[in-house]
């Protein structure tokens, strides 16, 4: 990856920062959020369900762009952080259901604002400590650390027999919000929407910050930044950190939209399917992973319902977006980060 | 006891080797042309099904040899050609999507060529029989031909990588490659032919796991990932690295496998022993792997300076 | 599968797509969500083709009823399941669904497919949540509960008089229920019990230890793929003539068989059928099977068409409605003539059904899978206890 020249950076953000961007935005999100009117009226009231699915996974895949995109992290790993995520709600369901503390201390619960945070901070600790000595190394060691790292998880995870081990875990009824009844798929849709515009929000501003730019230096070149005095190796933590945070609050909100947990969640398929969505969508942009998740869900989806061997063609699709719209879905816009 | 702990290690001993042949083909991909080739499991059941094709339509093992080695190399050098090349200046990411991609295909293309129904390959007749390695433990002659296999090969790779004008390309390659391009080498010619050289070793390992193992859909990402840990373990672009950390890697999961749950049951009571003792053996490897990343980050044998 | 099922069952999925609602007088639409892509696809396939086969055969009816299967490939994974019984469930009404291979996709999807007033008849997986506690009016079962299959491999081993044995089985829900469903009937004592891997292709450790271990015989499950590589290697490292096996019938069906070669001769097993019943019904399945897809069917293909002739016997009953209330009182009078012979449904809607003893055997120079006897008469679950419907 060539490193992208300041004034071109900089470029790049007086142009997201232009009206007619964030007219595109508004309208983008207004249909977004109308989507599942839209649907239902049209006779295809599923389309629903899977919009939520893409909205969770868009979580899991800005989040990954934080390290991936900006931060020039290669994670193979953040499968781990979204099932862990996702565990959380499945467990406190289960022992809410059961009526039996965790370890007799932590009470089960099946409350969205108990969950959700719950599901974000597990996640966040796992991160802390993988990141820690996984940070030690870099390159293609790193790339291999957090796979290693996220094996571990989900071979404990198919190991832990009490809680369905590899057949998973069934969350019954989804997670209880106050004002919000998430048994209707539209609420269950606005409610992973809302939570996805305030997260690329979130993220936006995080690169925008010092922090991020701080970051964006070391992806460009972690000797300079070090050369200039900074600590490096704290700044790729805590954006390492928060990426996990994102990651399992998308697992958290999959969970309580598929009812149902498993060690799939973590599988380095899922993890290889994370990265798959960034890069397709394009690494460093805000809405890129979104396109991305919506683009590789949408075929999968698209093409499955067309032809068994839908494999035989989205194989190909892959290649051919590789080798001829570099820089994903997001530079076919025009709006790529102009890599390469 | 002891005759338990030698039939083990030679268990491992053959796993290892399996793992080396896959292992050196992607290690020398990945350490001279900088690429993360993530079909070279596909590379591997090619070769496995090719063979096995040829095996049950001729009966002959030396044409089923044949058949498998060309299949991989053949599929292996096009890859290169078509794909691969124009991906050599790109970043990992890149590659890792690309290669994906390549994965469905021909394990898509696979089930529509020769159905959902694993393959059976029968062992070659003067293989089939077991060998007493200690009076009354008898150990399968297949699986001893696999060990001798894999460190001839090894053995070759050695002679061609230290003793060789393509081997000093090679060398030369893993550690300097821009220096290489510069005294005007024929890169290109060389990646090919290192290419075609992987995935003949991908067909080969394929092959011969067909009688022991499945031929089937899939078989090549079963054992791709544990074939990254022992590049990584061993040094990225180097082929003793990765001899070496096949061979640890494939002696630490049998052993473990063969040991901790008899020593779990000890202590707990049988059933939740068992169960902990596979999923501890099942991490193993990957506990090996995050050591020695920690404390050699490049691995135990690292190519580059 | 050959071309043209390929492409009507491609025509049939496209066509499904765009019809939103079920027009008057058209076909019922069953829902099948199977696997079909991956190691485990071969089990789904044969589900599939011989449900189509029994439809095919009563020319496009089920029990009088017009009907259209919509199929759909889960690629093993619970999300993608689900998304698909949503799609059917939402956008094409569907509320008649079978095909479900593993016990973890159908985690994901029964609950949905039931919560929407859907119903469910399960062609293989019998997961023990969903016998027991979990168990639902209109979730039935034709195939087995899972621990069924393990208990009559208990029993015939204490039939065959082994009073040592080995069981392993891979680290997995089903793998645990198969060890635990094996000792519930298993009277002599278990000297090992080893779990491997479901991604693992090498049991040369594993084969090790049963070799020092020395038991009478050796229960093992493992499923699809994963059987034929342990069995072939038990066979390459000399076991098989020593420690003899006992397993259920997913370890050794007839592509298993036909995969291991000479190797699986004199293994013993249980299932609840077999291709050389006796019986009118499982003759003329096999024969027709054979002629039309040119393999010898699978337990799995006898499991998907016992499963469309229980749906066509209850619709010919409500005459092709599937109101829930009318179609379970149809249903569980199981009025269909099995290729299995006696079958009935227990108090959870799972099958009451007798247990054989198959042994892999030479005939006429070929090795095929030879009914011995039965071993368990009348056989329920374990679970049935516990679901109050």
């Amino acid at each position: 990856m060539a490193d992208t020249s300041l004034p071109e950076a900089m470029a790049d953000a007086a142009r997201t920062r232009g009206w007619r961007d964030r007219a595109i935005l508004l309208v983008m999100f207004a249909a977004a959020a109308a989507l599942p009117l839209i649907a239902d009226a049209a006779g295809f009231p599923a389309t629903t369900g899977i919009a939520t699915q893409i909205a969770c996974l868009a979580i899991a895949a800005a989040s990954l762009n934080l390290i991936l995109g900006h931060g020039g992290m290669v994670s193979f790993g953040h499968a781990a952080y979204f099932g862990l995520g996702g565990y959380a709600v499945g467990i406190l369901w289960e022992h809410f259901r059961l009526g039996e503390p965790i370890f007799g201390l932590i009470p089960g619960s099946n409350q969205l604002l108990v969950t959700l945070p719950a599901a974000m901070l597990v996640a966040g600790l796992a991160a802390l400590v993988i990141g820690a000595l996984s940070l030690r190394t870099s390159g293609i060691s790193f790339i291999m650390i957090t796979l290693a790292f996220a094996q571990m998880v989900f071979f404990l995870f198919v190991g832990l027999k009490q809680y369905g081990g590899d057949d998973g875990l069934v969350v019954r009824r989804r997670n209880l919000v106050p004002g919000l009844d998430l048994r209707e798929p539209a609420q269950m849709y606005w409610l992973c929407l809302g939570l996805l515009a305030l997260w690329l929000w979130v993220l936006h501003r995080i690169v925008r910050s010092r922090f991020g730019r701080v970051l964006e230096g070391i992806r460009q070149s972690e000797r300079r930044m070090a050369a200039i005095g900074i600590a490096t190796y704290r700044y790729k933590l805590v954006a390492f950190v928060i990426s996990g945070v994102g990651c399992g609050l998308a697992g958290a909100l999959m969970v309580n939209y598929l009812r149902f947990a498993s060690p799939e969640m973590m599988s380095w398929q899922r993890s290889g399917e994370l990265m798959l969505m960034v890069i397709l969508g394009g690494l460093g942009t805000t809405l890129g992973p979104v396109l991305g998740a919506g683009a590789l869900v949408g075929l999968e989806y698209t093409l499955g319902g067309i032809t068994e061997h839908w494999q035989f063609i989205l194989g190909p699709i892959l290649v051919l977006i590789v080798l001829f719209a570099r820089g994903g879905l997001m530079s076919l816009l025009g709006y790529g980060r102009g890599r390469g | 006891m002891s005759v338990l702990l030698a039939e083990q290690l030679l268990n491992g001993l053959q796993f290892g080797v399996m793992l080396f042949l896959l292992a050196a083909g992607l290690t020398l991909v990945f350490g001279i042309m900088g690429v993360i080739n993530l079909a070279h499991g596909s590379l591997y059941m090619i070769g496995a099904f090719g063979a096995a094709l040829v095996a049950n339509a001729t009966g002959s093992w030396w044409l089923a040899l044949l058949a498998g080695l060309a299949a991989a190399a053949l599929v292996g050098m096009a890859m290169e050609f078509v794909v691969l090349r124009r991906l050599y200046a790109r970043d990992h990411l890149d590659q890792v999507l690309a290669t994906f991609g390549l994965i469905l295909f021909f394990n898509q293309g696979i089930i529509l060529l020769f159905g959902r129904q694993p393959l059976f390959v029968d062992l070659p007749s003067w293989f089939s029989g077991a060998v007493e390695i200690v009076p009354g433990v008898p150990y399968p002659s297949y699986r001893l031909l696999i060990i001798a296999v894999g460190l001839l090969v090894a053995a070759g790779l050695y002679v061609l990588i230290q003793h060789t004008r393509i081997g000093m390309l090679v060398r030369a390659g893993a550690t300097h490659r821009e220096m290489v391009r510069a005294l005007g080498v024929d890169i290109r010619l060389l990646y090919t032919l290192v290419f075609g050289l992987g995935a003949l070793l991908a067909g080969l390992a394929g092959l011969m796991a067909g009688p022991v193992y499945n031929v089937q859909v899939g078989m090549g990402e079963q054992i791709l990932i544990l074939t990254f840990v022992v590049v990584v373990i061993g040094g990225i672009g180097s082929v003793r690295g990765a001899l070496f950390g096949a061979l640890l890697v494939g002696l630490t999961d049998t052993m473990l496998r063969g040991f901790v749950p008899g020593f779990l049951r000890g202590m707990l009571p049988p059933d939740q022993a068992d169960a902990l003792g596979a999923s501890l053996s099942s991490m193993g490897v990957y506990l090996l792997m995050a050591l020695v990343l920690l404390i050699r980050p490049r691995g135990l044998f690292p190519a580059h300076g | 599968m050959n071309r043209r099922a390929f492409l009507t069952l491609g025509t049939a999925a496209a066509a499904g797509l765009s019809m939103p609602a079920i027009a008057q007088g058209a076909p019922l639409r069953i829902g099948m969500i199977t696997t079909l892509s991956g190691p485990g696809g071969y089990l789904g396939q044969d589900i599939r083709d011989a449900f189509q086969l029994a439809i095919e055969m009563d020319q496009g009816r089920l029990g009088g009823q017009a009907v259209q299967v919509v199929v759909e490939d889960d690629g093993l994974r619970p999300g993608q399941g689900k998304a698909i019984a949503e799609r059917y469930l939402r956008n094409e009404r569907i509320r008649l669904f079978t095909g479900v291979v593993f016990s973890n996709v159908l985690g994901a999807v029964a609950p949905d497919v039931l919560d929407a007033d859907g119903i469910y008849v399960s062609p293989n997986a019998g997961p023990s949540n969903f016998a027991g506690r979990e168990c639902h009016r209109n979730y039935y079962v034709v195939s087995w509960q899972n621990d069924s299959l393990h208990e009559s491999a208990g029993q015939l081993a204490n039939t065959l008089g082994y009073r040592r044995m080995s069981i392993l089985a891979p680290n997995y829900q089903a793998g645990r229920d198969a060890l635990t469903g094996f000792k519930r009937l298993y009277r002599g004592e278990v000297v090992q019990e080893i779990y491997t891997r479901l991604d693992q292709t090498d049991y040369a450790a594993e084969l090790a230890q049963i070799r020092s271990a020395r038991p009478d015989a050796v229960f093992q499950f493992h499923p699809g793929g994963l059987g034929i590589a342990f069995l072939r290697q038990y066979a390459q490292a000399g076991l098989l003539q020593t420690i003899p096996q006992c397993v259920a019938a997913p370890s050794l069906d007839s592509t298993t068989l036909a995969a291991v070669g000479d190797a699986a001769e004199g293994v013993n097993c249980t299932s609840h059928w077999n291709t050389d019943f006796d019986n009118a019904p499982s003759r003329r399945f096999v024969e027709a099977f054979r002629a039309r897809y040119n393999r010898v069917p699978t337990y799995y293909a006898q499991q998907g068409y016992d499963t469309a002739l229980a749906i066509g016997a209850a619709l010919r009953q409500t005459r092709g409605s599937i109101d829930p209330a009318a179609f379970r009182t149809a249903m569980l009078r199981a009025d269909f003539e099995s290729t299995r012979g006696r079958f009935r449904f227990g108090p959870n809607q799972h099958p009451v059904q007798d247990w054989f003893h198959i042994r892999a055997e030479r005939v006429g120079g070929n090795l095929a899978l030879v009914t011995k006897g039965r071993v368990l008469e009348n056989h329920g679950d374990a679970y049935a206890g516990q679901c109050r419907i």
